[in-house]
């Protein structure tokens, strides 16, 4: 299984536009969502979005697998808030969620980790003078993007386990493994960034 | 050179290691030993990722108990696992990861990161997710993340147990064809036919050190 939002490597302009700038318009547009109230403009942003991918050039698989993580998720929070609040109020919560997913897993389709720690490192330069270490901020970035790859593959074999041991109903059966292995992983990825001297600076 | 002069190693009450006294100046060195023997904790020894609870270290005079960052710059470390030592997601991207401190231009990162994965094999993969590589290229890439830094020891821990055996026999190869000095801990008593000296550990002591015949005979007698 390829992990949501992995690089997809291409040479469209969602590609080729800076990744600071990319990182800035996210999250302007994060902040923009959640002051818009209005389903019309909601969904203006979610179409924008939409078209977003065939303008990077993302391969229908990729998408296929995207709608399938979606679609449960927005039916699901769609049905719950019409049945607790109303109509109107689920479809805007359900349009905010599409946007900043579509929008976050479109930004990391199209850029380069490597690249995105530079930008950050870059932009957070100037508060070096009040103590900020960016190459650590840069790293966390990076690492965070990462884990996410990482932890859904141990979430996978650990499932797989499970399935091979006919144990799939049960939750410690999956949470016990998961948790160790993820601990595991952390102790590992710590020992290897110290012998790459990440924390010898 | 690396010398452990009267090493010991303790995890509570467990002592892991127990007057280790050792001086490597071979190019190819073995560790030899059952889980437990306390042949990884004294490899990590040489790095600085564990320091001895007793006795000290010197890679070439330098004490990385003391001296962690000037060890770490000259001695590599390939660990068993390639999935928790890549950090980045594309192989260029992992390689150029370890540069990023050496105050080289975005441009010439990926140069050398290029350079480097195709010298060993995987020319073409810069963009490839690092993840989707085959367990052989993984730890190929490992190695190149690690070699790009140009260190003189190289430390592998376990480097071939994940792998099948004409990666195994692929990697040593690989392994001894390096200009670096290669400290290899392993299992994978086959491969060792090439090396300089072996060393055997059993329970924290030094069993047998030798050429790899004379001590890979006494670590089967040991554990039959």
């Amino acid at each position: 299984m390829t992990p949501l939002g992995l690089y997809q490597p291409g040479t469209s302009v969602l590609h080729r536009a800076a990744a600071g700038h990319k990182f800035l318009a996210l999250l302007a547009l994060a902040v923009l969502i959640f002051v818009v109230h209005s389903p019309v403009w909601l969904g203006v942003t979610a179409l924008a979005v939409t078209l977003g991918y065939p303008v990077a050039r993302v391969s229908p698989r990729r998408c296929l697998q995207l709608v399938r993580l979606l679609v449960p998720v927005l039916g699901l929070v769609f049905a719950a808030q019409w049945w607790l609040v109303g109509f109107d109020s689920a479809a805007v919560v359900c349009l905010r969620l599409l946007v900043t997913l579509g929008a976050a897993n479109l930004f990391t389709l199209t850029t380069r980790v490597d690249d995105l720690v530079t930008a950050v490192e870059r932009g957070l330069r100037p508060t070096r003078r009040f103590g900020v270490r960016p190459e650590r901020l840069g790293l966390l970035v990076g690492l965070t993007l990462q884990a996410v790859a990482a932890l859904s593959m141990i979430a996978g074999q650990t499932r797989e386990a499970q399935r091979a041991r006919s144990a799939e109903r049960s939750l410690p059966a999956f949470a016990v493994p998961f948790l160790i292995r993820t601990l595991r992983h952390a102790d590992e990825l710590g020992e290897a960034l110290a012998a790459r001297g990440v924390d010898d600076d | 050179m690396i010398e452990f002069e009267g090493i010991g190693h303790r995890y509570g009450e467990h002592a892991v290691l127990d007057d280790v006294t050792l001086r490597l100046t071979e190019q190819r060195v073995a560790f030899v030993g059952a889980n437990g023997s306390g042949k990884s904790t004294l490899a990590r020894m040489i790095n600085g990722l564990v320091h001895p609870t007793g006795g000290r270290v010197l890679v070439d005079g330098v004490d990385p108990a003391r001296q962690g960052r000037a060890v770490r710059n000259r001695v590599g470390f390939v660990f068993t696992n390639p999935d928790s030592q890549i950090v980045m997601p594309t192989a260029g991207e992992d390689v150029a990861f370890s540069l990023r401190k050496k105050g080289l231009s975005r441009a010439e990162r990926e140069r050398r990161a290029s350079g480097m994965l195709a010298r060993y094999g995987l020319a073409g993969y810069e963009e490839h997710p690092a993840h989707q590589l085959s367990g052989g290229q993984k730890q190929l890439l490992a190695l190149c993340s690690m070699l790009v830094l140009e260190p003189d020891v190289l430390v592998c821990d376990e480097p071939t147990t994940l792998l099948d055996l004409r990666n195994k026999r692929r990697f040593v190869e690989l392994l001894e064809q390096l200009p670096q000095q290669i400290v290899l801990v392993t299992h994978d008593l086959d491969l060792l036919g090439n090396f300089d000296r072996v060393v055997v550990l059993d329970e924290g002591r030094v069993a047998a050190d030798d050429l790899p015949e004379p001590a890979l005979e006494h670590y089967r007698k040991l554990i039959s």
